[in-house]
């Protein structure tokens, strides 16, 4: 049964080729929308994901990372007072105004960090370090956005919030999904490049470490005991809100979440369409197998087999392309994300899309039509 | 070695079979009796719709009558559970189709095989059971061909190797030479003739084409579902006619026919 199995989806290579096409093309689909939408998520947390600090503490009804607001840093001497905390630190994010080396303006998110100290610093930084910043005015930017800023080289020098900048270094990756670039500073210089008049006493973050042993959580409700007119999230309940925020409360997010489903949708149908069509094509050969004895079970197996091999052929096919289309969505706008979970999730999707389109077929093949073996 | 008086292979007592289509009935088959002998060709022929597909597919436990008894093998098929079908195919019947309904990306040799794999005979012995069974159609030296470097008369030939693949004794054709030149038809019924002559199978043939009468010893007629006469080749080459149609009554009348 191997034989017949193999024979009917190799013989014919034009047609063989037209079902791998299928298959691909639904893959594709699939993880592209899916790795948009993981990558969409992953970019609106990143800086959250990537801070290493346990809790985050926010101006109270702050929904998101992208709005924060500056409450007195007051705060933080009580929260290095609490018992169970290592490290806090301050953390700045505020929109800034970018004046180019060639006077065009650019608005910028501005994250101001206390480097050395561990939260909240960038990664993947593959020109400078972080002790570069502190050197008076200097910035690390992204190297996607080198355009965009107007910036080329290590040593460029542009304004932020009528402040001179110097470029101290490029991370790679790190995108902002708002069209504003992150731009990385030391906390004292991100208050000058945004807000000049604000106080150095004041923050819009605070970012805590637990010391070991101690559980986020406990020491969550220890802080929210202590202050006041703020809210302690864990980081990854922050992460969780900044993402439902964009997923769920702006038109983008939902249209990228539907974009995905529609595309699972349209993969599914697809491969069902591509497998059942592949089938159909053998009905009247499945047919006089039965006529000849071959029993349900014997069926089931050719169609299973011929499923399996077009899956994982069409999913070693649909990898190879992906992998070209994650490649390129590195350097360009809207990152695609493949992790290794994906990966084998689609492996699974492919193979049971593909038996299951094929067995939505094999009724038609377990009940024999006398008119369709016996007429030529 | 022909069995005339040996066991019936195929009992069929009172066989009828009804289509439902909505509101509409057609009554396809009409209580027919039959019973096949090993060693006999026996044809069935009538006009289309008069129910030889229908009772041919009953035959070959690929469609349940709606009413009556049928035995084969001595086993009552009506009885059965769906389940226990393919094991009877398997075991008792080979068929034989107009179409051929080879498998067409499978060589002729891949073709039989296929028919062993059926009955779990693989590797070895099944390809030495295929290379005996392409001899005895003739076509040894076409078992890498595939179906469609076939003519339509070793096509034919490589289709009867495959139904022979379990050596059933019941032989099941739908207009064998329907699809085939006057040649190749000749080749393909003498085959199927020796097969129930020399073999003693019991080889039952539905077909319209009247160069074939000849090579029946049985011609059943149907009509409307009814077994209107049966017909029997005698060995002095006369044909003897039996009308077995209640409204004509039963006659018997001899005529002389030539092969």
């Amino acid at each position: 049964m191997g034989l017949l199995a193999r024979r009917n989806l190799f013989h014919d290579k034009v047609r063989f080729a037209v079902t791998l096409t299928g298959i691909v093309f639904a893959l594709v689909l699939i993880i592209v929308q899916f790795g948009l939408f993981l990558g969409f998520t992953t970019t609106t947390s990143n800086n959250i994901d990537h801070s290493n600090a346990d809790l985050w503490i926010v101006f109270r009804g702050v929904a998101y990372f992208d709005t924060g607001r500056n409450f007195s840093e007051q705060k933080l001497y009580r929260v290095l007072a609490t018992p169970g905390v290592e490290r806090a630190e301050k953390y700045m994010q505020s929109f800034g105004r970018w004046k180019r080396p060639d006077g065009r303006v650019e608005s910028v998110q501005v994250i101001g960090f206390h480097p050395g100290s561990g939260l909240g610093e960038p990664w993947n930084i593959v020109q400078g370090n972080t002790a570069d910043l502190k050197q008076e005015d200097s910035v690390l930017v992204d190297e996607l956005y080198r355009e965009k800023l107007g910036v080329q080289k290590v040593g460029d020098r542009v304004e932020i919030g009528d402040h001179r900048a110097r470029v101290a270094g490029f991370t790679r990756g790190i995108r902002s999904f708002t069209t504003s670039p992150f731009v990385y500073a030391t906390f004292n210089s991100s208050l000058d490049y945004t807000n000049p008049t604000s106080s150095e006493d004041s923050t819009a973050y605070i970012l805590v470490k637990a010391k070991p042993g101690v559980s986020p959580k406990d020491l969550q409700e220890k802080l929210r005991a202590r202050l006041t007119d703020v809210d302690v999230y864990t980081t990854g309940e922050f992460s969780r809100k900044t993402r439902f925020y964009w997923m769920f409360t702006t038109g983008a997010g939902l249209a990228v979440l539907t974009a995905a489903l529609k595309g699972l949708i349209v993969g599914v149908a697809v491969v069902a369409q591509t497998i059942y069509a592949a089938t159909m094509d053998h009905i009247r050969e499945y047919g006089t197998l039965k006529a000849m004895g071959a029993t349900n079970r014997y069926l089931y197996r050719v169609l299973i087999e011929q499923a399996v091999w077009s899956a994982v052929l069409g999913y070693a096919l649909a990898m190879v392309v992906a992998h070209f289309i994650v490649e390129g969505s590195a350097k360009g706008g809207a990152v695609i994300l493949m992790p290794w979970s994906m990966s084998a999730g689609m492996l699974v999707l492919a193979v049971v899309m593909c038996i299951t389109a094929a067995l939505v077929s094999i009724n038609k093949v377990t009940k024999i039509d006398p008119a369709m073996v016996f007429r030529g | 070695m022909k069995q005339q008086h040996a066991r019936e292979v195929i009992r069929a007592k009172g066989l009828s079979k009804t289509y439902r289509e909505g509101m509409t009935e057609l009554r396809a088959l009409q209580g027919v009796d039959l019973q096949v002998r090993p060693g006999e060709m026996t044809l069935l022929m009538g006009p289309s719709g008069s129910g030889k597909t229908t009772l041919l597919s009953i035959l070959g436990c690929i469609l349940r009558a709606s009413d009556g008894k049928l035995e084969i093998l001595g086993e009552d098929v009506g009885a059965m559970p769906e389940s226990e079908l393919p094991r009877i195919r398997r075991e008792a019947i080979g068929f034989v189709f107009q179409g051929f309904n080879l498998f067409p990306t499978l060589t002729a040799a891949e073709n039989v095989a296929l028919a062993l794999d059926l009955r779990g005979v693989r590797g070895a012995p099944a390809e030495k059971r295929g290379e005996e069974l392409l001899a005895e159609v003739g076509l040894t030296e076409k078992a890498r061909s595939f179906p469609a470097d076939l003519s339509g008369g070793q096509k034919q030939r490589v289709a009867i190797a495959r139904a022979l693949a379990g050596d059933p004794p019941i032989l099941l054709a739908d207009e064998p030479t329907a699809a085939l030149d006057s040649t190749s038809g000749r080749t393909v019924i003498e085959l199927l003739r020796r097969l129930a002559h020399e073999h003693g199978r019991a080889v039952v043939m539905v077909t319209h084409d009247p160069r074939v009468l000849p090579f029946g010893d049985r011609i059943i007629h149907l009509e409307d579902g009814r077994i209107l006469r049966e017909e029997r080749n005698l060995a002095n080459g006369l044909m003897e006619s039996e009308f077995v149609d209640a409204s004509a009554g039963l006659a018997r009348v001899s005529h002389e026919i030539s092969i």
